[in-house]
């Protein structure tokens, strides 16, 4: 056949690997990149004129940065890339492309969507006053730009990030004033086998874990976030939690960094048709994949964190085993020996997954919890009174539907911020399981384009 | 003008000059524009919606919560865009507000 039309979404880990393994057999792919350069979020490149060594931005991960970086640089001579371009849409075997102010539809054979993920947050009242981050956020200002978000930081949240970016922080000779996770230390000691499946990360979680005390930055578990103080001229002026016997604790900060692992991007595998299913694990709906990453759409594939969130050193293996899955679609030969390699050691990967949700639950009780006067959706200042209002008033047990009632999900963050936690508001007003709830629809523009947005024809 | 973000490191780069409600402010290249604002000022917007102030919140153009005004009308999400000599940026919300009083 003629060279098959490969496009890749997204340039992280996944993305680069994915090109990298098409290119090596002759697949010349098309990657669209939303960055100004390519290594996704977790490699995201710092400006040009900007000096830190890889060592002081990567840490433990500067070599894997550096390789996966050095990978693109040797590839983007050779393949057709596209930086600061948004895939906003997927229709009739085209993805529709926006850079700047003009869109182009481009024709595919195959599309492998690496779309990574974003924050997951669980609302707390005061979370929308001037101060508060994602966690995410907090990490890419260091990152990209030598930046704390804040005088003076608290840290709340759960997960792995969560100690990485504190301790990132206080690297960097920010002040942290305290690491608040929801997290009971229990469920530690019990994940326990399960991390064992990657017995280096978690000795480098247990170091940095380590490192953050030493500093002296208090380290608090199993607590209950009750509210962010402020005012809604000055922003963020505190933080007050419970913690596991029920004290009540308050620290005095300008900014929060917060987050509970993360969400895959699934906008786009939603409106190419893929089916999805719920993983009552992470109490999320992924799409349905095969072990290659092969979704329900015939030609769409899925790598990565936007498939399921496993982190970046499974991203790359996802990425490779994307782009085997669809070179042994177009009848060519792939290495079984390869595959086989890369399917175990994601496996592992899986099963260290498994351990860190085990770990770090998503506190989906705090839904219940969460006062009326809490603002749920961020963008158009809804709160989780007018949600449940929408629930027990109107009947609204759907997610769509009581999107279209109460604009929970409406907003310009199209659901990403608020999607999870309002599922989770929904079910606890309506008395069903989450699973019942559904999911938000993914809906094209993925993001807001502008008016001035004129299609390319040819 | 007391700012929000506190820079760490990498402050030797060249200045670049912008304007924030009528003030000139110095700025870094290679800085993105929320960060060149915030390195002056507390918040980039004012919501919509009457709850307050706000300073961007996801900074990789997700949440769209840092979008600006430029003096001439122009939007731009202040997360995703690169500081240039001159800009000229509005903080405060230049259209009515519609408050939610549910």
């Amino acid at each position: 056949m003629a060279q098959p039309r490969v496009i890749i979404i997204g340039a992280g880990p996944a993305g680069v690997r994915c090109a990298e393994t098409l290119l090596a057999a002759g697949v010349r792919p098309t990657v669209i990149d939303e960055g100004r350069k390519a290594g996704g979020q977790i490699y995201r490149r710092q400006p040009d004129n900007f000096t830190r060594p890889y060592a002081q931005l990567y840490g433990t991960e500067a070599n894997k940065a550096q390789a996966l970086h050095h990978s693109f640089d040797a590839l983007r001579d050779h393949i057709d890339y596209q930086p600061e371009s948004l895939a906003w849409n997927i229709a009739d075997g085209k993805v529709h492309v926006v850079s700047g102010e003009r869109t182009k539809a481009l024709p595919f054979d195959a599309l492998v969507i690496c779309s990574g993920a974003t924050d997951r947050l669980m609302p707390v009242k005061g979370w929308n006053l001037a101060g508060t981050y994602s966690l995410g956020a907090s990490q890419i200002a260091l990152k990209a730009q030598a930046c704390a978000i804040g005088r003076k930081v608290v840290f709340m949240g759960t997960g792995p990030l969560l100690y990485l970016v504190a301790s990132q922080y206080i690297k960097a000779g920010a002040n942290v004033a305290a690491v608040l996770d929801t997290s009971p230390m229990g469920g530690r000691f019990s994940a326990l086998p399960k991390l064992l499946a990657r017995p280096s990360v978690l000795f480098n979680g247990l170091a940095l874990v380590a490192s953050i005390k030493r500093a002296g930055v208090l380290v608090l578990t199993g607590i209950t976030p009750v509210e962010i103080t402020g005012d809604a001229d000055a922003g963020v002026q505190g933080v007050i939690v419970s913690d596991a016997i029920g004290c009540s604790h308050s620290f005095t900060c300008d900014a929060v960094a917060m987050g509970y692992h993360l969400r895959p991007e699934t906008q786009l595998a939603d409106l190419a048709r893929c089916n999805f299913r719920f993983d009552a694990e992470t109490r999320q709906w992924l799409p349905e994949v095969d072990v290659d990453g092969r979704s329900s759409t015939p030609g769409v594939y899925l790598a990565g964190d936007g498939m399921r969130v496993l982190g970046a050193d499974a991203a790359e293996i996802g990425g490779r085993l994307a782009a085997m899955a669809v070179l042994k679609d177009f009848g060519l030969d792939v290495d079984v020996g390869t595959l086989q390699q890369l399917r175990a050691q994601r496996a592992q990967m899986e099963r260290f997954r498994q351990g860190l949700t085990q770990a770090f639950p998503w506190p989906y009780q705090q839904a219940a919890q969460l006062p009326d006067e809490a603002i749920v959706c961020r963008c158009e200042s809804i709160t989780a009174g007018e949600l449940r209002h929408t629930v027990r008033e109107k009947g609204a047990q759907e997610a769509n539907r009581a999107k279209a009632l109460c604009r929970v999900g409406m907003g310009r963050c199209q659901g990403r911020y608020c999607g999870n936690a309002g599922a989770e508001i929904i079910a606890q007003a309506a008395g069903i399981p989450v699973e019942q709830v559904g999911r938000l629809r993914g809906q094209a523009p993925v993001k807001p384009l502008s008016m001035a947005v004129r299609e390319e024809t040819e | 003008m007391s700012q929000r973000f506190v820079r760490l490191a990498e402050t030797e780069r060249a200045r670049v000059r912008i304007v924030i409600d009528g003030q000139m402010v110095g700025a870094l290249a290679g800085d993105t524009l929320l960060v060149a604002l915030l390195s002056h000022v507390r918040h980039v917007r004012e919501s919509e919606f009457g709850d307050g102030k706000r300073s961007g919140f996801c900074l990789m153009g997700a949440c769209q919560d840092c979008w600006v005004w430029t003096d001439s009308g122009e939007r731009l999400r202040a997360c995703t865009t690169v500081v240039e000599e001159g800009m000229h940026i509005i903080t405060r919300q230049p259209e009515a507000t519609w408050p939610n009083h549910a």
